[in-house]
């Protein structure tokens, strides 16, 4: 009887891990300008190749070329920028508050503000986006004040969410900015239910809907897809590949024979892979993603590829599971200097006035943080009422719950 | 007053409903073209067009899941998961996300959705047809769960629950779709169109969510129950001669713990049935709120009837479902005490 080989388990494995030289390969990054743009209405399989290569519309030297290009103002570019280094200077203080012991946790975006903020500005009012803790870049970029941002991340007595959530996961339905849940993906099938929605009603209105490269694994991403490609509802379906799902790299999440962009086409969605790190790339890429969803030609996904270049959030060290020089070897390099070169080569900026601006949004963090403050922290000052914690249980809260609350004695 | 089956009252319900309000969408795994696997929504699609009324693909966390954005839009979505023991895939959908969203947004987002379920045994279902997960809900704060026992409260509890602005599960004991059930597999099955509470009001009415009602005045034991189970317990009493006050709870949460007061302290004795397997069982939350409100009322040790702590069977499945004969040995043993 001829021998039968034994069976081995595969279970993939970075290339790299602490002490060995960062690698990036995979990433497979594509010169600026090169991927096509098609046109809004094309039949999805004809651009399956887009979901594997790069757009990119910021070349190394800072120019703006190829057909994504899009034609943004000086203006609306500075404002880019300052919404991302305002996200980060937020950002910042806000890991600094958890050290000082304000709240108990806190998830940065470092690295990756241009997704969110550049997105942000192809929306239009009434739009829902269906966010991840980590598009904070989403409500800063909105215009969305950060004292209430501080509040809810103090849990202090301003605090619209009354203390029950987790710093980070908002609310804030003004600014189309769905209730963060903090169980992974489960905002994925909801974006596409308030699609769906929007459509039976014969509303103008669309969603966009947010998870992260770890979370694509989830039950829930699948069931989006399944139901987006079924009714073609109008929800633009982000996925956020930032390289780490906590210690996990993405060829655990299932992306390491394939590229998460290319999820969507067995579900017959059109597909793009971007450049998360390229402000212009993400507002071009949104903007035709919006116009596809607005003209009720369904939903699009797009991959962004970005790099999480801080820890998971204020509990993790990313030094015991990837080389700490790993993010300096990013190759799409940091979304605000990319966006400050492109300014400064069209004669739009200088490195004073970048000075200024960092400056400005410091003092812009500062001053919300001192205001934040004045109305508790988590441990200090005051707090939401103990009574409130029985409220919006239910819209009328019922008997055995003012029972509860009796027997707390508040 | 129109004579309904349990399926025509729903399906009354829901039209009632969609004529009146066009946020009200119905959708679920075979619930358009074919009008659902039990008929409930049959001529819906039809009637109010396929934005209003579709098919959904199977997969129950999605249904949940767009439902639950659908709310937050501003409709009003009924979904209906094809059997209750399809729902586990939904619950983290239900658990994490309906229940807790009017909380965890401070009161700014809210999922007004209703999630239909047939539920409970008696069909020969087997395991995957026959299950009644009634504690898995209740257990949930956020959400509000009931079950009806007949065409008429199933038709009111199902507007209630539509009119309703939080999540409320609405679980429909599939054995009392066409008929009410004593719980005897060997008598001939009786259709709602003989049964007093087969008369179902036209147009709109609702069964209060948290209100029970007295299916039977009695003296001597009060009998704790809802769905099928309460047409058992008539059974029971009938055939044992006890004077038991049977009361059909309809609503678990909100629960009208009133009217089990007021009935518990009448009669000094209480039985608690459900279909539901008995460990940490919805019987269990029943005998704990007799205790805590009713000790001193109480002459007898509280009897709970329920399923046994195993899978639902199928060859075995008049042994394992609680019938009268149980139910009877139980009001007399309570009478003993």
């Amino acid at each position: 009887m001829a021998a039968v080989p034994r069976l081995s388990l595969h279970v993939p494995e970075p290339t790299v891990r602490p002490g060995g030289r960062p690698d990036f390969s995979h990433v497979g990054v594509a010169p600026a300008g090169e991927a096509r743009r098609p046109p809004v209405d094309v039949d999805p399989a004809e651009i399956r190749d887009l979901a594997f290569s790069l757009i990119r519309v910021l070349d190394e030297k800072g120019d703006a070329v190829g057909p994504w290009a899009a034609a943004l103002t000086p203006q609306q570019l500075r404002q880019g920028l300052r919404d991302m280094l305002l996200t980060r200077a937020y950002d910042a203080r806000m890991v600094l508050s958890q050290r000082q012991g304000k709240t108990s946790f806190y998830i940065q975006c470092l690295g990756e503000e241009a997704i969110a903020c550049a997105h942000r500005k192809a929306l239009e009012p009434g739009d829902m986006c269906f966010p991840t803790y980590r598009q904070q870049g989403l409500l800063i970029a909105a215009g969305w004040p950060l004292v209430d941002m501080m509040c809810s991340v103090f849990s202090n007595e301003k605090d619209r969410l009354k203390g029950r959530q987790l710093a980070g996961l908002y609310s804030a339905k003004e600014a189309g900015f769905f209730s963060v849940s903090g169980n992974l993906g489960t905002q994925y099938p909801q974006a596409v239910g308030w699609a769906m929605a929007s459509a039976i009603a014969g509303d103008t209105r669309i969603a966009s809907a947010w998870i992260g490269d770890g979370s694509t694994a989830e039950s829930d991403f699948h069931a989006a897809l399944v139901f987006a490609s079924v009714y073609r509802p109008p929800v633009i379906l982000n996925v956020v590949n930032n390289q780490w799902a906590i210690s996990s790299y993405q060829g655990i999440a299932g992306g390491e024979s394939t590229k998460f962009a290319a999820r969507a086409h067995g579900f017959g969605l059109p597909s793009l892979r971007v450049d998360g790190n390229d402000y212009l790339a993400v507002y071009a890429v949104s903007c035709w993603a919006e116009e596809r969803a607005r003209a009720n030609l369904g939903p699009t996904l797009i991959e962004w590829i970005t790099y999480r270049a801080g820890a998971h959030s204020t509990s993790d060290d990313p030094s015991k599971y990837r080389p700490k020089d790993e993010g300096a070897a990013w190759p799409l390099g940091d979304p605000v200097e990319r966006l400050k070169l492109h300014l400064i080569r069209r004669g739009e900026w200088s490195e004073e006035r970048d000075r200024q601006m960092r400056a400005e949004v410091d003092a812009e963090v500062l001053e919300a943080a001192r205001e934040a403050e004045s109305y508790g922290t988590l441990h200090e000052g005051p707090k939401p009422s103990s009574a409130s914690m029985f409220e919006d249980v239910y819209k009328e809260m019922p008997r055995h719950l003012r029972e509860q609350r009796q027997q707390l004695g508040v | 007053m129109a004579r309904l089956s349990m399926v025509e009252a729903i399906r009354d319900a829901l039209d009632c409903k969609m004529a009146e309000d066009t946020r009200v969408v119905v959708f679920g795994e075979d619930v358009g073209y074919f009008g659902g696997v039990f008929r409930c929504t049959e001529g819906l699609q039809r009637k109010y067009g396929r934005s209003r009324c579709f098919d959904a693909p199977i997969n129950e966390s999605g249904i949940v899941g767009v439902a639950i954005g659908m709310g937050v839009y501003g409709l009003r979505p009924v979904a209906e998961i094809q059997f209750a023991d399809y729902f586990y895939p939904a619950y983290d959908q239900i658990v994490s996300e309906a229940a807790r969203l009017r909380y965890r947004s401070g009161g700014e987002f809210s999922a007004p959705i209703v999630v239909r379920m047939p539920c409970g045994g008696g069909i020969y279902g087997g395991q995957t047809h026959s299950q009644s997960p009634e504690a898995l809900l209740t257990h949930v704060c956020g959400i509000k769960t009931v079950i009806p026992s007949n065409p008429h409260d199933a038709k009111g509890l199902l507007i209630a629950a539509i009119e309703d602005d939080d999540p409320v599960i609405v679980l429909e004991p599939k054995r009392l779709y066409n008929g009410p059930f004593s719980g005897h597999p060997d008598q001939p099955s009786v259709a709602w169109s003989k049964h007093p509470l087969g008369e179902v009001p036209a147009g709109r009415y609702v069964v209060p969510l948290g209100k029970a009602a007295v299916r039977r005045e009695g003296r001597a034991v009060t009998v704790l129950c809802y769905g099928t189970m309460v047409h058992v317990a008539e059974a029971a009493a009938s055939e044992t001669g006890v004077d038991a006050e049977i009361l059909d709870l309809r609503s678990l949460i909100p629960l009208d713990v009133d009217a089990i007061q007021a009935s518990v302290e009448k009669t000094g004795r209480c039985v608690i049935v459900h279909e539901a397997t008995l460990t940490s069982g919805f019987g269990a939350e029943l005998a704990a709120q007799v205790m805590e409100r009713c000790f001193y009322a109480l002459e007898a040790p509280i009897l709970r009837v329920a399923g046994w702590d195993t899978p639902y069977p199928h060859a075995e499945e008049w042994d394992y479902f609680p019938g009268p004969e149980r139910v009877g040995r139980a009001l007399l043993e309570a009478l003993e005490a």
